[in-house]
């Protein structure tokens, strides 16, 4: 426990520069905090072979300062497929929005990729969660994700989340079958139940598509360009 | 048939005197100490009557820890001599009271004695009055008393206030109480979670809306569709939608963690005050919760409000009051026949209620009402004007007209400086509300362009009360001094403070700035001020001033309320008066205790 705390001392000490506070009279209103969000935890149902699917977030810091973590991985019959991470200093710029600088390495698929991240992360009017970030490439790739979510309650605990992703690619990537343009979209719609708040498991349904030069690449491999599949997963924070 | 020593104690000896009464409630608690088999009907109403009363100007306070049970499982609150809520204080006006305050706990404690005029040294505020107590340490606090009338203690460290440290104080006068009554109960309402506080910091932190499960759902859509047509939904749902915004945040922590006591205890056993037919019944009614706004009525029974915060006001008869976190009330019942009563706190966003019985027979009992309808928040509670989904339209034209007596010739110039002439005294101010010095930026998400006087307000929920419901409730503009105002001067100056948050972020500040990154507001020894709150938030805050009386200006320069703490209705403002007769440093904060440690300040006297 002791061992933890000192190390996420230790890990936002850049974050608490300038910001050091005694504890005073009205006690401290801005204290060290965490938070992990696993986003989806699925099994994908898929022709063949089904998925399981990790998306999830998390970070360490304060009120306007946050070390930001990112990851999504898909495992397909024991092997992982996609494992992507950033970690991203964020900082607070707007009532709702934060602007997110850092790094992204794609450890999977083969060849690996690093980036560098310039995002956006908030709310928007209506109440849409958006997260968008443009990537730069080690090589001059460029890529742009935008990322919005809805939460539709049926009841306070029962909840239906569609949500979308578009990935957009400057330069087409032969090595990893990517076009450049609008690549892919991936769109869902998950019901989930909030046996608590931090705890839901869902049920849905997801559905891919490639588009351009993404698509030409994975025709010509055989590959579907367009899949929909039905999700099982579970929603949890702490 | 059944009748306890409890209920011969409390009601059958005829020479009862008022004082002898409420320490007769500890004598029964001592009794049941002597070793005594309590039977289960007699050790039941003992444990519902309330925390024991000390007497005195000499005490012994211990600050400890102690399990309790109030939700079926045992958790560990922090007591003052074993009593969750801690003992009630008994002082006579005019001595001097010596406390002697142990600390037995793991952590520094405190102190802080609320509402009560002392040095600055003796204000129990870590940081500000003094270094705190240590563990295992002992302070001496000793002060004169000065003042009369019903308040209250907490500790002003950690989160020590929400699991269980807080008791009443009565002090009698020295001269003859012009209140008269013949029996008097404390009614100390508070909130209890089995989470650590802590804990529920974080979670809204994380996820500021974790506990209001009212939000807007599909099946709400659909009905406002077939209600209203989908231009109009869409009209009412615009502004919050755009704010990102939800009008059913009326509190930040609600009745899905919190069990709201009475006396200390729960709504299912409900507290016991006894009275006998034809009896005058004063009750004095601390919210000594930390988050939550009360609102009180006795359904049967007009109460008529003889006090606010410990000071006499002029008599006003209602129905109902609302009583923010840290005001307290004394109002007297009259029930004149042999029936019970019950006494039923709701909380302001309905998601609870508490709830005792007043009582001529320990075996009666009264209906438990249902709560009311639960508010939601209108374009008025967002500082806005027009309030065309707003539920309060009526009042809100009222409000408006008001403001536009302001002087807009002051719109371009002289924002918040002394050029401008100020309003007179016991009117509250005339300027216009200004931005001068406010920090924006992501901590801050909305500002109320155009707030209204929260004075005639009753405050969200109660706004439709007396037409639809027939009940009188209570506003702050019904509030007057009893006696003459002591000061009467006129303002020197005014200090415009601004209450602002960011709910999504649950940040809170004053004038766009934390406690922590804030200069202290000064004041001159000697000199009248007025400080006028803007609040520029959606929420309700009871702003309390340590150390010197927040002279709420209702409308009457000659009877000035003196208050300790005031409610800024959302979106609103209020004006009171401030003499700086104390000196040193004061703390100056929302008694949310949430709020608290960022929408704060020190108020420094020289």
């Amino acid at each position: 426990m002791l061992k933890r705390k000192l190390f996420l001392q230790v890990l936002t000490i850049p974050l608490l520069l300038g910001s050091v506070t005694s504890a005073s009279a009205g006690g401290n209103d801005d204290p060290l905090l965490t938070k992990v969000l696993i986003d989806q935890f699925e099994i994908r149902d898929a022709d063949g072979s089904d998925p399981l699917v990790l998306d999830g977030q998390g970070w360490i810091g304060k009120d306007l300062n946050k070390l930001w973590i990112k990851t999504e991985i898909e495992r397909v019959d024991g092997d992982t497929e996609e494992a992507e991470l950033q970690a991203l200093y964020s900082r607070a710029i707007a009532p709702y929005w934060d602007l997110q600088l850092g790094l992204r390495h794609d450890f999977q698929p083969s060849p690996s990729r690093s980036w560098g991240v310039i995002g956006i992360q908030g709310i928007a009017p209506y109440f849409f969660e958006v997260d968008t970030a443009l990537f730069i490439g080690e090589s001059g790739q460029t890529a742009l994700r935008v990322e919005a979510e809805y939460e539709l309650l049926f009841t306070q605990k029962l909840i239906l989340t569609p949500e979308v992703e578009l990935n957009f690619y400057g330069q087409d990537d032969k090595d990893l079958n990517i076009g450049s343009g609008l690549s892919d979209l991936e769109a869902g719609l998950r019901l989930r139940y909030e046996i608590r708040r931090e705890f839901a498991p869902y049920i849905g349904v997801n559905w891919n598509k490639s588009f351009g030069n993404t698509a030409d690449f994975a025709s010509a491999e055989g590959e579907d360009t367009d899949d929909v599949q039905w999700v099982v997963g579970l929603r949890a924070w702490f | 048939m059944k009748k306890s020593i409890q209920e011969v104690n409390l009601l059958d000896s005829p020479s009862l005197s008022r004082r002898q009464f409420v320490t007769g409630v500890a004598a029964g608690g001592a009794l049941l100490g002597l070793g005594l088999k309590p039977s289960l009907s007699l050790a039941e109403p003992q444990s519902r009557l309330g925390p024991k009363i000390l007497d005195g100007n000499v005490f012994d306070l211990s600050v400890g820890y102690k399990s309790v049970n109030f939700t079926g499982k045992n958790r560990m609150a922090t007591a003052v001599n074993g009593s969750v809520p801690a003992p009630v204080l008994r002082w006579k006006e005019g001595e001097t009271v010596t406390l002697r305050v142990k600390n037995n706990l793991a952590e520094d404690s405190s102190i802080h004695w609320h509402g009560l005029i002392l040095p600055s040294n003796m204000d129990g505020v870590p940081g500000l009055s003094f270094g705190g107590i240590k563990p295992g340490d002992t302070f001496e606090y000793q002060f004169a008393v000065n003042q009369s009338g019903t308040y209250w203690y907490h500790s002003h460290s950690g989160f020590q206030e929400l699991t269980g440290m807080y008791g009443a104080i009565i002090i009698d006068p020295k001269e003859e109480d012009p209140v008269s009554y013949d029996r008097e109960h404390v009614v100390m309402l508070s909130d209890w979670s089995d989470e650590d506080p802590q804990d529920i910091y974080s979670k809204l932190k994380k996820l500021s809306h974790y506990y209001n499960f009212r939000e807007r759902t599909v099946g709400d859509l659909w009905q406002d569709i077939k209600d209203k047509g989908v231009a109009q939904t869409w009209n009412e749902r615009e502004m919050w939608n755009e704010m990102r915004m939800s009008d059913t945040d009326i509190s930040d922590v609600t009745g899905y963690t919190y069990t709201y006591l009475m006396n200390g205890v729960t709504p299912d056993e409900g507290w016991i005050g006894m009275f006998k037919k034809g009896e005058k019944v004063r009750l004095r009614f601390i919210n000594g919760s930390s988050m939550t706004i009360f609102d009180v009525r006795i359904p049967g029974l007009k109460m008529t409000v003889v006090a606010a915060d410990g000071q006499n006001v002029e008599p006003v008869t209602i129905d109902e009051f609302r009583i923010g976190v840290a005001e307290t009330y004394d109002v007297v019942v009259e029930p004149s026949d042999d029936s019970a009563y019950t006494v039923f706190a709701q909380s302001i966003d309905r998601t609870g209620f508490t709830r005792g019985t007043l009582t001529p027979d320990i075996a009666m009992t009264a209906a438990i009402p249902a709560m009311d309808i639960a508010p939601t928040l209108g374009h008025r509670d967002m500082g806005m004007s027009m309030g065309s989904s707003s539920s309060d339209e009526h009042s809100g034209h009222q409000m408006n007209a008001k403001t536009e007596v302001t002087d807009k010739s002051s719109d371009h110039a002289n924002h918040g400086t002394d050029a401008e002439p100020l309003g007179k005294a016991g009117f509250g101010s005339t300027r216009e509300i200004t931005s001068v010095g406010i920090v924006e930026g992501p901590h801050i998400d909305m500002r109320a362009m155009n707030p209204q006087s929260g004075l005639h307000d009753p405050g969200i929920g109660l706004r439709q009360h007396r037409e639809n419901l027939g009940r009188k409730v209570l506003t702050y503009a019904d509030i007057k001094n009893l006696y003459i105002t002591e000061d009467l001067r006129e303002p020197t100056r005014e200090i415009e403070l601004h209450l602002t948050g960011n709910m999504s972020r649950y940040m809170w500040s004053i004038n766009g700035i934390n406690y922590a990154d804030s200069d202290p507001i000064q004041l001159k020894y000697g000199e009248r001020v007025r400080i006028t709150l803007v609040n520029d938030t959606m929420m309700t805050h009871p702003m309390h001033l340590h150390g010197m009386w927040s002279e709420l200006e209702t409308g009457d320069p000659q009877h000035i309320p003196r208050k300790h703490t005031v409610i800024v209705q959302p979106g609103s403002k209020i004006s009171y008066l401030v003499t700086a007769d104390a000196y040193g440093r004061w703390a100056y904060h929302c008694h949310l205790i949430f709020h608290m440690a960022g929408m704060f300040r020190e108020v420094s006297v020289s």
